[in-house]
């Protein structure tokens, strides 16, 4: 058998390879940040407004996580101009990302809030706390230690789906790799360089997931005295 | 052991309970409940599960609404207003929080917040409810704990603490109120035997300084120490109602007897010769 992988390519790919890196880096905390920001931003409105309120942005969480990923980014991109909005590829892929985040962050977030015991919020309010004092000070700190597994991992699913972004022709690390694997016929030495790549970003997303929860989750009683 | 003013007529009450009646759906928890508890005086509640006692407690503290009757705290109705049909409506929240704002509550599973220490919890509603400064709600809160025997624990999380620590920190948070009233709801229930004691003890001695309560309780012996009235709920209403000494011997009513003495079966040790 004749196995050909040749490491040249890669060194030739290096600037580019490292351009495409620090964009899929960007795309993805942008994400993150708009994501954890809009499902946030529902948990809570949930937890303060009336019926209607609620129906609505359940609704929006239903649509945006029974729905493709890559079709919202259609829909937003190639739709967008005939809304009149012509958003540029790098905007239209952070947006998409974080509506499409936003939607999984709120579900986190409210069965976050849900598993708070009752009886904490009863002694709160017997004590006279307002309604906002109870979130803000009880239930949401806990909410956040509750949550961080399931954070983590949506923080590491939506890495993975800036891959998409390359069909709009965003450069990132996906892009810039099949790009240069059509061109010189090297699909073997980019794309397990692109995995490898992948891997690097998950690995260290998941690393700090979990030194947050060791540090956060001590007083709760699961760490050593 | 009522406490009278000075010209020797009896205070008049802090709680005032009328007529209340409640249900949850088809069955009705609280069925025509009266009752009145004056200063420094201390009401132990006693009955089989599913009385209605929980349920009776927390509507004095408003976590439960109730159907009809009236519940007066120092002489203000909790919870509802008239409209200007003459119609009880809801009060508002911060009406609610007016009215209740000297009753001070204690619950079965201590409710304690897990991500601040004993102190934080403490000082918690001093800091958010009577906005004191952050020195002076420190201070107050440190000598609360110091009161259940606590201070040198103050910077304990609640999952460090053993469950008789916990609850005499929810007590600490609760008196930290400087409340008129203090409500217990089952507050041994959910401990250890061996850790009963250090509960109860500090509930004497809050008895001992004229704190006015009302305690939901399976520990008839502190009930016939430390009460001055003793109330039985049955099927959500007062089956019998008085002094310690009154209820425990002298009451002869059949559902009563029948309850205390399955209480003494189940507590009884001795090897049968």
């Amino acid at each position: 058998m004749n196995i050909r992988f040749d490491a040249s390519i890669l060194v030739d790919a290096m600037p580019a390879l490292e351009r495409g890196a620090a964009i899929t880096l960007g795309v993805w905390l942008a994400g993150v940040a708009l994501g954890v920001g809009l499902g946030l931003a529902i948990a809570l409105i949930r937890l303060l407004c009336g019926r209607w309120v609620r129906t609505l942005l359940r609704a929006y969480v239903e649509l945006f996580r029974g729905t493709p990923f890559l079709v919202q980014l259609f829909i937003l991109y190639y739709g967008g101009p005939s809304f009149g909005l012509a958003l540029p590829p790098l905007v239209a892929g952070i947006v998409s990302l974080g509506l499409y985040g936003g939607a999984y962050f709120a579900e986190a977030f409210r069965s976050g809030f849900e598993s708070i015991p009752q009886g904490q919020i009863e002694a709160a309010q017997a004590l006279r706390l307002s309604r906002l004092q109870i979130i803000m000070r009880i239930e949401f700190p806990q909410m956040m230690v509750i949550v961080l597994p399931a954070l983590t991992n949506l923080v590491i699913v939506l890495c993975k789906e800036t891959a998409v972004l390359s069909v709009v022709t965003v450069p990132e690390l996906t892009f810039v790799l099949t790009g240069i694997g059509t061109e010189k016929f090297a699909f073997v030495e980019t794309l397990l360089t692109l995995c490898v790549c992948y891997w690097l970003l998950v690995e260290a997303a998941s690393r700090t997931g979990l030194a947050i929860e060791q540090r956060m989750s001590r007083f709760l009683g699961k760490g050593g005295c | 052991m009522l406490k009278r003013a000075a010209d020797g007529a009896p205070l008049p009450p802090l709680i005032e309970v009328r007529h209340v009646t409640k249900s949850f759906g088809e069955v009705r928890v609280l069925d025509d409940v009266s009752f009145a508890v004056r200063p420094s005086e201390v009401t132990c509640i006693i009955g089989p599960s599913g009385s209605g006692k929980s349920t009776l407690l927390r509507s004095m503290a408003f976590l439960e609404t109730y159907d009809s009757g009236e519940i007066l705290i120092e002489g203000e109705l909790l919870g509802y207003r008239m409209n200007r049909h003459g119609q009880r409506v809801r009060a508002a929240q911060s009406e609610v929080n007016r009215v209740r704002r000297h009753v001070g509550m204690v619950f079965q599973q201590f409710n304690l917040w897990p991500h601040m220490t004993a102190l934080q919890n403490v000082a918690e509603a001093l800091l958010r409810v009577l906005r004191l400064p952050a020195a002076q709600a420190h201070d107050r809160a440190l000598g609360m704990l110091d009161r259940v025997g606590l201070a040198a624990r103050a910077d304990s999380y609640p999952a460090r603490l053993s469950g008789g620590q916990q609850q005499r920190v929810a007590i600490a948070r609760a008196l930290a109120m400087e409340p008129h009233i203090m409500l217990f709801d089952e507050p041994t229930s959910a401990l250890d035997p061996e850790l009963v004691g250090e509960v109860l003890q500090v509930m004497k001695g809050l008895a001992g300084d004229g704190m006015t309560m009302v305690i939901v309780t399976h520990e008839m012996g502190f009930a016939a120490q430390a009460a001055d009235t003793v109330m039985f709920l049955d099927h959500g209403k007062v089956a019998a109602q008085g002094t310690p000494e009154h209820l425990f011997h002298q009451d002869t009513q059949p559902r009563l007897r029948q309850f205390l003495q399955n209480y003494l079966d189940r507590n009884a040790f001795w090897v049968r010769a």
